[in-house]
């Protein structure tokens, strides 16, 4: 996983509510038997009809949110299925940042575990943003160690995460090797009780 | 005495591997239940790293989401192909036991469970899909994992998991002759909201509860996702060691007697406290009927769609009108009906399909009307047959498939075309886009409309 600190980038905004992941990646691309390439799929059957034309009534779609990498969304964001495809695919279309007022508790931790960070802020906070980003180009940059995010406009947002997720993004750590140095304990626990 | 405890509480400290306070806690993992979908990355993750998998004999592996429920030997998707051939070599060169399409114990990985005895009482379950919380019917602790948490359980047999609120949704009094488990739970989503559920483990109390069988009490808590929860169970009683009794893999004799007795005692401990309580009376709960693009979006059978300028939420429902071509205030008995399914992991047992033949019998699917019957798992497939389900079925002019997901997820063959209605019986998921595109779906419990 790739490590994160820092990250400025374009906002691209969706502001809809309960975005699940079969709309991230319907389950139709499932069938790969890799993590990468999901990209070209994110969003699909809003970002093509059916005969896989653009429809340009989408607004990703739009030139202007083109190299977006944070995203900005409505509540419950990643419910339903606990597919991991939808992190990979938002990561692998070029999203680092996700910022919602909610998230589904599975996509939480497959983005975690995939380097994306997600955000939680108050629809109050984010309402702003929306409204900008749905008009006009907006550059967000989001700190990380820090735990802020600052406009153009210099406007500072600070947001919470836990530390030890935090820690696993910053250092871009692999969670198995964290998890084999318990390996004794684990060892332990089936001697006792399996 | 010691502090009055939920089961939730039992289960989660029993399975403490590592503590440390403001971290979440290393729990282990009792069963691992894997598909051909959500693993090819994890096992590719293990290989690359030069990692084995802990305890292949606590892994149980099925082929269900895209096998085909007819003609078994065409799979007319490469890629589908694929992806079972994987699950297959994985499953060799890690020595993990596999149900595959032609295997007798193959099915949807959360029928198989509880039919084989792998699910008990008192279980930590993990599984790469959502709808594993199915085997909290059993009072086991049952959740849904992504792939890189698949990976992680394959190689320590644990998961870091955060301890989780405890929620009761208590049913009190009895349900209404005709009135069944998946009514109940619509009815409860429809009440409390789609996301009421969310951040918390639901344990289902009450009278009503008590009084469903294994298979109803499977249909409640496989729908604890579309209630936005992770996980959702019931404590074992009775019913649940006598379901257990003689089954595979569950041990006999004086052994079982024991493990009767730990599972009796994990039930949740009187005045225990939780984070949350609701309360639904079983005698409000009609027979339901979803209308719209999530399973919140529920009425009972006899009700119509909603009247636009009474609700809150005024731009979801209207898009999920247009989604689903419906218009407000439109009666439900006057939706048409294309396709009907009856299967999927909430309502594929036998005694779903027993109920539903009992209704089939002797009626005849409208003629502009496709129904299917895709069985859960092989072994039901066959029980039913020997029962002669099968035939009152086919009189009837449904198909009667072999075992796997089929229409939950369309990744198979079994895809509707767009522009369709398609009247799910006895069955979950729908949201926009689950099946196909502009595929209108119901789902439903009842017959009624299929008989218009
Ligand atoms: S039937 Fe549907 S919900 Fe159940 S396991 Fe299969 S795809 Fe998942």
């Amino acid at each position: 996983m790739e490590p994160i600190q820092k990250h400025q980038g374009l906002v691209y905004p969706i502001n809809r509510a309960n975005i699940d992941t079969d709309q991230i990646i319907p389950k139709q691309f499932l069938k790969r038997i890799e993590r990468k390439g999901f990209g070209q799929f994110l969003f699909y059957h809003w970002r093509f009809d059916d005969q896989g034309n653009k429809k340009f009534d989408f607004s990703l779609n739009h030139s202007i949110y083109n190299n977006a990498s944070i995203l900005l969304a409505g509540e419950n964001f990643g419910c339903g299925s606990s597919r991991e495809h939808a992190p990979w695919a938002l990561l692998d279309y070029g999203f680092r940042v996700i910022i919602a007022p909610s998230f589904a508790d599975i996509f939480y931790n497959n983005a975690l575990k995939n380097g994306i960070i997600p955000i939680q802020l108050k629809m109050a906070q984010l309402d702003q943003w929306m409204d900008q980003a749905e008009r006009k180009k907006l550059t967000l940059t989001v700190d990380l160690v820090n735990q802020y995010i600052i406009d153009e406009d210099q406007q500072k947002v600070y947001f919470d995460i836990p530390s030890y997720h935090k820690e696993k993004l910053i250092n871009g750590w692999d969670e198995i090797a964290l998890t084999l140095q318990h390996q004794e304990k684990i060892d332990a626990y089936e001697k006792n009780n399996v | 005495m010691n502090k009055p405890k939920t089961i939730i509480q039992k289960i989660w400290d029993k399975h403490i591997v590592h503590h440390e306070e403001g971290k979440p806690d290393l729990l282990y993992i009792d069963l691992h239940l894997v598909h051909e979908v959500t693993s090819p990355q994890a096992f590719e993750g293990l290989r690359m790293n030069n990692r084995k998998v802990r305890r292949p004999d606590l892994t149980y592996a099925t082929m269900d989401h895209n096998v085909p429920t007819k003609n078994r030997e065409v799979i007319k998707d490469p890629i589908s192909q694929k992806q079972m051939e994987t699950l297959q070599k994985n499953c060799e060169e890690y020595g993990i036991t596999l149900a595959d399409m032609y295997h007798p114990d193959q099915g949807i990985v959360h029928v198989i469970g509880p039919q084989l005895g792998l699910t008990q009482p008192g279980k930590t379950i993990v599984c790469g899909d959502s709808h594993t919380s199915t085997h909290g019917a059993f009072g086991a602790l049952a959740f849904g994992i992504g792939t890189s948490e698949v990976e992680h359980v394959l190689a320590s047999q644990t998961l870091w998991q955060e301890r989780p609120k405890t929620l009761n949704v208590q049913v009190d009094g009895e349900l209404g002759s005709g009135v069944t488990a998946k009514d109940l739970i619509l009815a409860i989503i429809a009440k409390f909201g789609v996301r009421f559920g969310t951040g918390y483990v639901i344990e289902y109390t009450g009278k009503a509860i008590r009084n469903l069988s294994m298979e109803e009490r499977m249909t409640i808590c496989n729908m604890s996702i579309e209630a936005g929860a992770r996980a959702g169970l019931i404590s074992p009683d009775e019913t649940t060691v006598d379901y257990l009794i003689g089954k595979r893999y569950v041990p006999i004799g004086e052994e079982f007697e024991t493990l009767a007795e730990e599972w009796r005692a994990l039930a949740t401990d009187e005045g225990a406290v939780y984070d949350k309580t609701v309360t639904i009376q079983a005698e409000e709960v009609e027979p339901q009927v979803t209308w719209g693009t999530n399973p919140g979006m529920c009425v009972p059978v006899s009700g119509m769609t909603p009247d636009l300028s009474k609700v809150d939420q005024k731009e979801d429902v209207e898009r999920a009108l247009a989604y689903m071509g419906l218009n407000e205030k439109q009666p439900i008995t006057s939706i048409e009906i294309d396709h009907v399914f009856i299967g999927s992991c909430t309502n594929s047992r036998l005694s779903d399909l027993q109920k539903a033949a009992f209704i089939v019998k002797g009626k005849e699917v409208n003629k502009n009307v496709r129904a299917i019957v895709v069985p859960g798992s092989f072994s039901v497939k066959m029980q039913a047959e020997k029962e002669g389900i099968d035939t009152i079925f086919k009189e009837a002019g449904f198909e009667w498939r072999d075992a796997g997901c089929s229409m939950c997820l369309a990744m198979n063959d079994d895809v509707v075309p767009p522009e369709v209605g398609v009247l799910l019986l006895q069955i979950e998921i729908l949201k926009e886009g689950k099946e196909m595109e502009h595929v209108h779906i119901w789902l439903v419990q009842r017959w009624q409309l299929l008989q218009q």
